[in-house]
């Protein structure tokens, strides 16, 4: 049997009266590459954040490496999150700091390691997303949108995680662009053996980079399967979606003239 | 009917308001200045909040000494009272007008500033960048403003208060004739310790609101740059209204006989 690594059971989330997640069940294996797809506001980013402790889920349980993680506060919850990096979908990074000041962040608050020994990190993992030393001691604000990207994934990588998120990796890049971020992503994941979850409605980049992917509606897991059957699921929601159909099982509220 | 389903809805969000309030003022008391203390980030809020202030307080301290002293000057001259002049400049700005003038203005620059910084960093999905590296956003933002704003608004009402008393005496010495000699033993033979010190208490106070408003709002906007300007014009006038609130709780706390 495989090592489940990641299980949420029956997580629930709403905000005011509207929910979110709805009872989501899902599990990752150890090492496994899983994609998340599905509609905008289908509750894929706060399942996300549900996992890293954002947000707290109403009901529900997740488990990371067999140990519950809703509820963890303080040290606890810094400990936990030592094991996780994450790919923004804007890169977040913090524009008040150089490049390689964002990449060790991480290093040097979070761990306390030196900043000399943090940033000679931080130019080696600038180093493995294409980034040379010039780059590093520029600003956010002076980078392209896909150098930000890559900067994001060198910040991700920077602490060696076991889990690493991927929050729509590839939306606002040209298509040689973010062919260049998905094979940075599948170099950098294979090289740390690392468990991760990529949310995306970019078809290709989810055949590119995944071993299962998932399909998420109205915040319930309706498809969940291995990346090679994604075009013989048999699934109606996963069809009309890959297919970019706009009949189907799924509704957009679009109000017609 | 619905003129009191009105104020009861109104009075509900206020009270709702005034509770996150709380919540927000515990969770930085109790995570914000609890070790691990980002010391770096303390010395550059105390260089933004402290050292860029300076121009903005002396200036308005300096007007606000020469227009106090012109006023009483031309009130007291009614009743031949025209020697009171250089103590009750010397007591009005250091018991009222130094400390609110200097909150007020420290709290338009400042506070807006922190408000929009903040925000930004939470629609741009910086903050939640942060929690993912480990950084608890209450030690690394809230904190160091706390701790810089508390600190450098007394040093700052300090210099503004030496500088309207100076204001005065230009005014007191260069236009109404006052012998320079006999003005500063009048304000020095007049003023005494506790004069000073109140003011003193009243800025560490204000400077608490200022950030702590600053911090809320940035915190907890959202919408885009349309939230991060209500969140900025949000933190500047909460900020005022409760100096000049505050203001009339500690004069009479300080000043009741």
């Amino acid at each position: 049997m495989t090592d489940a690594h990641i299980v949420l059971s029956g997580v629930h989330k709403s905000f005011g009266a509207k929910p979110v997640l709805n009872g989501l069940t899902l599990s990752v294996p150890r090492g496994h590459s899983l994609v998340v797809i599905g509609g905008s506001g289908t509750g894929k980013s706060v399942m996300l954040k549900c996992i890293l402790g954002i947000l707290r889920p109403e009901a529900g349980s997740i488990k990371v490496a067999g140990e519950e993680v809703t509820g963890l506060r303080g040290k606890a919850r810094d400990a936990y999150l030592q094991h996780f990096g994450m790919l923004f979908q804007g890169s977040a990074l913090f524009d008040s700091l150089p490049v390689w000041e964002n990449v060790a962040f991480g290093l040097i608050q979070g761990r306390n390691m030196a900043r000399g020994q943090a940033r000679e990190i931080a130019l080696e993992k600038l180093g493995q997303v294409g980034l040379g030393e010039d780059v590093a001691q520029l600003y956010p604000a002076e980078l392209s949108g896909g150098m930000q990207k890559r900067v994001g994934l060198a910040r991700a990588i920077a602490a060696d995680p076991d889990v690493i998120f991927f929050d729509e990796p590839t939306t606002g890049l040209d298509p040689i662009m973010a062919d260049v971020i998905n094979n940075l992503i599948v170099d950098c994941v294979e090289r740390l053996g690392a468990t991760t979850i990529s949310i995306t409605h970019d078809m290709a980049s989810a055949r590119k980079i995944a071993d299962d992917i998932a399909m998420i509606h109205k915040g319930e897991i309706v498809w969940q399967g291995p990346a090679k059957k994604i075009d013989r699921s048999g699934n109606p929601f996963v069809e009309q979606f890959i297919n970019g159909r706009a009949e189907g099982p799924i509704h957009m509220d679009v109000l017609r003239p | 009917m619905n003129l009191l389903a009105h104020i009861g809805r109104a009075a509900l969000a206020l009270f709702e308001e005034v509770g996150r309030i709380a919540l927000f003022i515990k969770d930085s008391l109790v995570q914000g200045l609890t070790p691990t203390i980002f010391f770096r980030q303390i010395l550059e809020q105390i260089l933004k909040i402290g050292y860029f202030s300076l121009p903005v307080v002396g200036l308005t301290a300096f007007f606000t000494g020469g227009a106090l002293a012109l006023q009483i000057y031309l009130g007291s001259s009614r009743f031949n009272a025209e020697s009171l002049v250089a103590s009750i400049v010397a007591l009005g700005i250091t018991r009222e007008l130094g400390p609110v003038l200097a909150g007020l203005m420290v709290a338009g620059r400042v506070g807006a500033s922190i408000a929009a910084e903040l925000g930004t960093m939470r629609v741009t999905e910086q903050i939640d960048a942060l929690v993912t590296l480990a950084t608890n956003p209450f030690k690394y933002l809230v904190g160091p403003r706390l701790v810089a704003a508390v600190v450098t608004l007394p040093i700052l009402v300090g210099i503004g208060d030496t500088i309207g008393i100076m204001g005065g005496y230009i005014v007191g010495t260069r236009s109404l004739g006052f012998n320079g000699y006999a003005y500063i033993k009048n304000t020095a033979d007049f003023l005494e310790v506790g004069d000073v010190t109140s003011g003193l208490i009243k800025a560490a106070v204000f400077g608490f609101i200022i950030a702590a408003m600053g911090c809320y709002h940035g915190f907890n906007s959202k919408g885009g740059a349309a939230g991060v300007g209500r969140a900025t014009t949000n933190a500047v006038v909460s900020a005022a209204i409760l100096i000049l609130a505050s203001n009339f709780a500690l004069t009479s706390l300080l000043f009741s006989e």
